[in-house]
């Protein structure tokens, strides 16, 4: 029997050690506090396409925490300050060679700051581990228009459920705004991002998150949500916060109301978060970046169970 | 038929898609962190053999085709189809030029080749990875040189041409790598 062995080799293992270290030294330079906040709760995230891992408490229902973004922002608005978080999240139904269901997330957050700074941030933690990389930023629109012509927060819904049949299927036809510009980009877009580091801002406003929103120098509505692609692999999401704890409320319930159209199950809204934004979360920015895809491409790894101890197949 | 889901789709996998059998080759679970999940699913039409791929929302299902592999014995070909035998029930099966496809040129009577059955009828068929089969045509054969260089066509009793060794004649059999046409060896000689 060699089931039992782990997935990663011992140098890789060892690699793993090193970035994990140098990672929270990276925090600990830069003044931040280390937060381990709980994987277990009560309650879990309302969002659309994430399925939290149910558990049971002494009865009680509980979820596995699909990331530390609720319990962190509730730290912010105690006054925590600049804080992170380097822990393990939980994500139903996620397996392949970029998703594990469970995963190791790298999550802070920066008072006072906004996206773009956060983004330089971002690149500093990652041409400090892979110096030599080159780093590109460039916004969401720009990109879509650059790929398919298409400006992807005007263009009219049906002209982007056309291109996202001509990219896929004809199932795709009825598709909501979201779903297709998500096709799009996984499809079309991300196989053509350049090697590197790959900063995209101004995410379109249906796909907002908990990120605020405003209105761009063309006056297009959209978030403040950027996220960061090493090497054409998703690495990290990350937000000017929404701190307008009614705006946050009424999301929630947009996202109870879409998950039960799409026939899912619905979370109940997490009441203490909303408590913490009505209290006063300071104006702040924060990121949340895959570790074992930064891993992965630091070792050139072509699945994640190669650079994991023990990945979900091995469990 | 079943259906089969998404999640379900593995490398082999017999579906339907847009009303033909297909084979499933890979399925690649692609997820943006807070968006919709999809599987990139690459297929082979099993009517056409072309390559096509599909990407479905995570969930999606697709019915299953009634597709099965089987070996069958090749018996002969009748002027319209190409009769293939069941070893076990000895029942027959007719194959169309087009099930028969690139198999033609290697189909070399009692051979077993396996035969794909969709909904019952041979939609293709792949001959034996070797076959063996005789000379009927080549220039005469170059006594002595046995050792190294050279090659000429040979045509086979399935019509297929082959490159050879030069010391090869007529009439003696050769053993011959389907997938490449490629010439593997002298089997008898006279």
């Amino acid at each position: 029997m060699t089931d039992w062995q782990p997935g990663i080799s011992l140098s890789r293992l060892r690699q793993r050690s090193r970035v994990l270290a140098e990672l929270r030294s990276f925090f600990q330079q830069r003044h931040f506090l280390e937060v381990d906040v709980p994987v277990l709760a009560t309650t879990s995230v309302t969002d659309r396409n994430i399925e939290s891992i149910a558990a049971s408490v002494a009865g009680v229902s509980a979820y596995l925490q699909t990331s530390p973004e609720y319990f962190m922002k509730r730290l912010l608005a105690a006054g925590s300050g600049d804080i992170f978080c380097l822990g393990k999240a939980f994500r139903n139904g996620e397996a392949g060679s970029r998703h594990n269901p469970e995963f190791t997330l790298l999550e802070w957050y920066r008072c006072g700051w906004d996206e773009h700074q956060l983004m330089d941030e971002v690149s500093d933690l990652i041409c400090g581990l892979l110096p030599d990389t080159g780093v590109v930023k460039i916004s969401y629109g720009d990109l879509f228009f650059a790929h398919l012509q298409v400006d992807p927060h005007q263009a009219a819904l049906s002209s982007l459920q056309k291109l996202a049949v001509e990219a896929s299927s004809s199932a795709w036809s009825n598709e909501s705004r979201a779903n297709c510009l998500d096709l799009l980009f996984s499809v079309v877009i991300e196989p053509l991002l350049a090697d590197g580091l790959v900063l995209v801002y101004d995410y379109p406003a249906c796909q907002a998150a908990l990120a605020n929103c405003y209105q761009d120098p063309q006056g297009r509505q959209v978030s403040r949500r950027f996220e960061a692609f090493l090497n054409r692999v998703e690495l990290a999401n990350g937000y000017s916060e929404l701190t307008d704890a009614q705006e946050q409320a009424s999301r929630f319930s947009a996202d109870q109301q879409a998950r039960k159209i799409a026939g899912k199950p619905t979370m109940d809204i997490d009441r203490r978060l909303l408590g913490a934004l009505q209290s006063g979360l300071p104006h702040c920015s924060g990121v949340a970046l895959g570790v074992d895809r930064l891993l992965m491409q630091i070792e050139n790894a072509t699945s994640i169970d190669q650079v994991m101890p023990f990945s979900w197949d091995h469990c | 038929m079943a259906n089969y889901s998404t999640n379900e789709f593995r490398s082999g996998l017999k579906v339907m898609l847009d009303g033909d059998p297909c084979s499933i080759l890979d399925n690649e679970f692609v997820k943006p962190g807070k968006g919709q999940a999809f599987s990139r699913v690459k297929l082979r039409n099993l009517k056409t053999a072309r390559v096509l791929e599909k990407t479905f929302k995570s969930g999606e299902s697709l019915e299953a085709a009634d597709v099965m592999d089987m070996d069958m014995q090749y018996l002969y070909n009748d002027g319209d189809f190409w009769c293939f035998m069941e070893p076990d029930t000895f029942e027959q099966h007719q194959a169309t030029e087009n099930a028969v496809g690139d198999a033609l040129m290697w189909l070399n009577e009692q051979d077993i080749c396996v035969v794909t059955l969709y909904n019952g009828s041979p939609l293709s068929v792949t001959p034996p990875i070797h076959v063996e089969l005789e000379i009927v045509e080549t220039d005469p054969g170059l006594r002595g040189d046995t050792a190294q260089g050279g090659n000429k066509p040979a045509k086979l009793s399935t019509g297929a041409v082959v490159k050879v060794p030069l010391f090869l004649d007529q009439g003696e059999i050769v053993r011959v790598d389907t997938r490449t046409g490629e010439y593997q060896g002298r089997v008898t000689s006279k």
